[in-house]
């Protein structure tokens, strides 16, 4: 029916705009210029038009800037993170530059050589001079581009194996992660997807005794200031980790191991207490009160006021709860981080657990959404049925 | 003067094709006229248009205002695929990919490169048609063949890929990761193949049209711009599009027949898949090595359209006419090693990261000194402001904006944080998106009056290109700002991450913007449409132009020229010539067609 009404009222807008246009063919003087090519009158507004295009281009430019600017991540919370921001502003500065400046010419030329039935253009088919200057100068500036980037890249991707870095797994499935610690020999145990069983969940290969130490767990806690070498493996499809806070990311292969390496440099009270955090999550609230009036109106559950989390997301389309696949990221002091690392089970000790009172309960991985998200949940229960 | 005037009436050896009677089949249907073909092509694309535009509207409310009820997704997508009017997130997912998918390839592709090429080949080189009428006729009814296929999966009950336009596997070859990936995939890729066959069918054709049928003196260095274009892409076609053929045939072994191609180590729904040894990566590199050049092959049609537009309308030659060929040609080259630089954290080595991120900034070059040479076109000319040319101008400035932002995304290390977020939408959809339906736009409102023989309305076509070119940037601008903040791209909702927040009043402007730029391109249909039968008769050479399309009868015969086929004695750009007395080299005629002879004391410019 709805459909039915729908075409209806498109077939009447069209009638509209058909009878609109006949009268206003016909309520055109004879003598009007109906040749439908552009005359002096269509160049002069269209000329104007184009100026007023640039400086609504410019105007959006400023506003975006000046509004979302302030959406950028905060300081980067990791040790080259900085030089990725620098990098980053460095290429925003140089290309906002150069796209007011041909902006501006484009329309501007638009503008002022409009059309005239008197005015004559100027035959002009070949610069050699002009055209190597802007041929150099790109060259120029996208080689400082090119070899400053380079750098930065080798720096981040090289990872420094003699700093002997902290080595952590992260473990992605539909639709969760896990992150497995090495324990103290610093070495993860093999595995692989075969040997996944009962409460084996990552599939550790349990005759690895280098496995026996392995901790697994749901929140990912970092030591601030320890190098950390992250290694991703996939359970069913491809799956990206993104640290947006520690401007790192690393797609994650079935069948492959990659790796991503970074030092953490901001623990979470601190970035709670920065000043650009305290305003986002002032600016967060804001919305969710909004948001809550409304719920309360429509008699449905509220949200929670917001507190800051650093959070590890999946940035590569994975299935159907893709947007919701998430993990907590707490960076704490050493000490901290120790105490917690303590009162994890190992994996050995997990294994034993099991197999002594007969195997009570076998949780399959898919059913894990285990953040603290309050809100998330249900959402992902119903959509797993279909 | 004119070649036309000294061919005699009834030349029988040349003059074949328009005797015999056609009936309504041959003329409409399986047609062999590239003339027709090109309209084929054109309307298939908008209809394909219609519904990728379409789509995105759909998936653009819900990301405004999520998990919220409507209507109208009650009506079109039905009770199973959005329960009591709330999108699902699969159909989300599958939306996403076929609004990708349909862009990028049906309307883009063929609807752009297939209806200009098929038109403006023949006419411009001075051609009867193209080298085989009848592997063109193929190729369209193959591209239509692949239309329906691709438009039949969304009916199907376990829907339309929904792997991302890109069906990575194993998502894509795993129905039980997703159900798109069941019937919907396979018939993806069977479309897909279809598709690719007819692109070869018809880039072959191409090909072998500009390089043997070219009339008398009509060089190399006189073809017009869109010719080159057209050329060149069809070259990139060739080299690139069977790649991605062996990447699907590959992807459907391992979903069909058991093989390990791309999947190993996979554990899902409890149970472990026998697969071993194979790599997504490599996946990758084969969908990436057609799908970097697509990007081009996509643009360049769209440039070369822009070049033709912008000199006949600016009254001055296209300004560096060697320079535009070597940067299609360097663009062409450079976009076939640049694939790499999607991949820059898929875990392949790093340092092939840097080898795609030199080439990668390389091909800013030959984009640059386009740019440049568009605006030094403009500078000092007497431009008339057709809808034509306003859609070219269009597109430098989009082409400008999104091309300046693969800056950063071409460089490795920039990539690591803004990878797969909003900030490459907002790049690809202005650079490649935008840029290549506004040629598309310029193309059909320039060669309208040469394809139906009447014009197209200019009041409605000036309406239609402000509100788009505003909506337009207000849909992509504030997208690049949520993007550098980190939001993610294929997010149905982003409601669980409450740190996003703030940026859903952002969401709200795009779609807005979004739905008005959608609505405002029905003002073009109903333009395009209505002047095809009701528009003002065309007159044999409206804008003027020099280039050979311009001097065929406004009527469609058969064979394009009446009696002999002319000969050319000049490239395409002189507009505006003067001789040594400052007078045009014809009186009173600011341009000279290609078919007029050097005048006396006339130089030919050795460009």
């Amino acid at each position: 029916m709805t459909v039915f009404l729908v075409i209806i009222v498109l077939a009447l807008l069209a009638v509209t705009g058909w009878q609109i246009s006949k009268i206003f063919q016909l309520s055109q003087r004879s003598d009007a210029d109906t040749s439908q090519i552009a005359n002096d009158k269509d160049n002069k507004s269209n000329g104007i038009l184009m100026l007023a295009f640039v400086i609504f281009i410019y105007v959006i430019t400023v506003y975006c800037f000046w509004e979302y600017g302030r959406f950028y991540l905060p300081e980067a919370a990791s040790e080259h993170g900085g030089e990725y921001d620098t990098l980053m502003f460095i290429s925003i500065g140089l290309i906002m530059f150069v796209q007011i400046i041909t902006q501006g010419l484009l329309h501007y030329f638009a503008f002022k050589y409009k059309g005239k039935k008197t005015q004559k253009a100027l035959f002009y088919a070949d610069n050699d001079k002009l055209e190597f200057i802007w041929t150099i100068i790109p060259v120029i500036t996208l080689a400082g581009l090119i070899i400053y980037g380079l750098f930065t890249w080798s720096d981040i991707m090289n990872i420094n194996e003699e700093e002997d870095p902290m080595v952590i797994e992260i473990y992605a499935y539909q639709f969760d992660w896990r992150a497995r610690y090495s324990g103290e020999d610093n070495t993860l145990g093999k595995a692989n997807v075969r040997f996944i069983e009962g409460v084996n969940q990552l599939g550790v290969d349990e005759s690895d005794s280098y496995g026996e130490d392995d901790k697994i767990v749901t929140e990912l806690h970092l030591p601030v200031g320890k190098p950390v070498l992250f290694k991703f493996r996939s359970q069913d499809v491809l799956h990206s980790a993104y640290f947006p806070f520690f401007r790192a990311q690393m797609n994650v292969v079935p069948g492959m191991i990659t790796q991503f390496g970074f030092t953490p440099t901001i623990t979470t009270e601190e970035m709670r207490a920065s000043e650009y955090m305290v305003d986002k999550v002032e600016s967060v609230n804001d919305v969710r009160k909004e948001r809550n009036e409304d719920l309360i109106a429509q008699g449905e559950p509220t949200l929670d006021s917001y507190e800051f989390d650093y959070f590890l997301l999946c940035n590569k389309i994975c299935g159907q709860a893709h947007y919701n696949m998430q993990m907590k990221i707490i960076v704490e002091s050493e000490e901290d981080f120790n105490a917690w690392l303590e009162e994890q089970p190992t994996f050995g000790s997990t294994i034993e657990d099991s197999n002594a009172p007969a195997e009570t309960e076998e949780a399959p991985a898919e059913d894990g959404n285990e953040t603290e998200e309050p809100q998330e949940s249900e959402a992902v229960a119903v959509l797993d049925k279909e | 003067m004119s070649a036309i005037a000294n061919a005699p009436a009834h030349d029988h050896h040349d003059d074949h094709g328009h005797h015999h009677k056609e009936t309504f089949i041959t003329k409409y249907i399986f047609s062999q006229d590239h003339k027709m073909i090109a309209k084929q092509y054109l309307i298939t694309g908008l209809i394909m248009g219609i519904i990728g535009i379409a789509m995105s509207i759909l998936f653009r409310i819900q990301l405004a205002w999520p998990e919220q009820s409507f209507w109208v997704f009650e009506a079109l997508l039905g009770d199973r695929w959005a329960p009591d009017g709330v999108m699902s997130p699969s159909i989300y997912l599958a939306l996403v990919t076929i609004h990708g998918t349909i862009m990028v390839f049906f309307v883009l592709t063929a609807g752009l490169s297939g209806t200009f090429s098929n038109l403006l080949i023949p006419l411009q080189i001075g051609a009867r048609d193209m080298a085989s009428g009848f592997l063109n006729m193929v190729s369209y009814w193959l591209f239509f063949l692949s239309s329906v296929i691709m438009l039949a999966s969304l009916f199907v009950e376990s829907g339309p890929a929904m792997a991302g336009w890109t069906i990575y596997p194993p998502l894509s070859a795993l129905p039980e990761a997703i159900s798109g990936s069941g019937t919907g995939m396979t018939l993806w890729l069977v479309s897909m193949a279809i598709f690719i066959a007819s692109s070869l069918l018809g880039s072959l054709n191409y090909i072998v049209t500009v390089i043997n049928l070219r009339t008398e003196g009509m060089s190399m260095t006189r073809l017009p711009l869109t010719i080159w274009a057209f050329f060149v892409t069809a070259i990139i076609g060739v080299v690139s599009f069977p790649v991605l053929l062996s990447a699907a045939l590959l992807l459907i072994m391992d979903r069909s027949f058991g093989t390990s191609f791309f999947l190993s180590d996979i554990f899902i729904k409890g149970e472990v898949l026998s697969h071993q040894g194979g790599s997504p990566v490599l996946f990758e590199h084969l969908f990436w090595f057609l799908g970097h050049p697509e990007v081009y092959i996509v643009l360049l049609p769209a440039l070369g359209i822009t070049s033709e537009v912008i000199a006949t309308n600016s009254r001055k030659p296209i300004f560096g006419y060697r320079a535009m060929v070597a940067s299609i040609l360097a663009i062409a080259f450079l976009s076939t090693i640049v694939w790499g630089h999607h991949m820059f954290i898929s875990g392949m080595n790093p340092f092939l990261g840097s080898v795609f991120t030199f080439t990668t900034l390389l091909i800013a070059i030959p984009s640059a000194v386009k740019s440049f040479n568009y605006i030094t076109t403009l500078w000092k000319g007497n431009l008339q402001m057709n809808p034509g040319m306003l859609f070219s101008i269009g597109l430098v400035s989009t082409f400008i904006t999104g091309g300046l932002t693969g800056i950063i995304l071409g460089d490795s290390t920039l990539d690591i944080n803004v990878h797969d977020t909003y900030f490459v939408v907002a790049h690809f959809h202005l650079v490649m998106g935008i840029s290549a339906l506004y040629g598309l736009f310029a193309g059909v409102y320039h060669w309208f009056p040469k394809m139906f023989g009447r014009m197209m309305n200019k009041n409605l076509g000036y309406v239609h290109f402000w509100v788009t070119a505003v909506g337009a940037y207000g849909v992509f601008f504030p997208m690049h700002f949520i993007g550098i903040a980190g939001l993610p791209r294929r997010y149905y909702t982003n409601t669980n991450f409450p740190y996003f927040d703030d940026y859903a009043d952002v969401n709200v402007i795009i779609t807005v913007a979004a739905i008005i730029t959608a609505l405002v391109q029905l003002v073009f249909l109903y333009n395009f449409f209505n002047s095809i039968f009701f528009g003002k008769k065309a007159v044999q050479n409206p804008w003027k132009s020099n280039t050979l399309e311009w001097t065929t009868p406004v009527e469609h015969i058969h064979g394009n020229w009446p009696g002999k086929i002319p000969a050319v004695y000049r490239w395409a750009y002189d507009y505006s010539k003067t001789g040594e007395d400052g007078e045009y080299v014809i009186k009173g005629q600011d341009f000279v067609s290609q078919i007029t002879p050097l005048q006396e004391g006339e130089e030919e410019l050795n460009h």
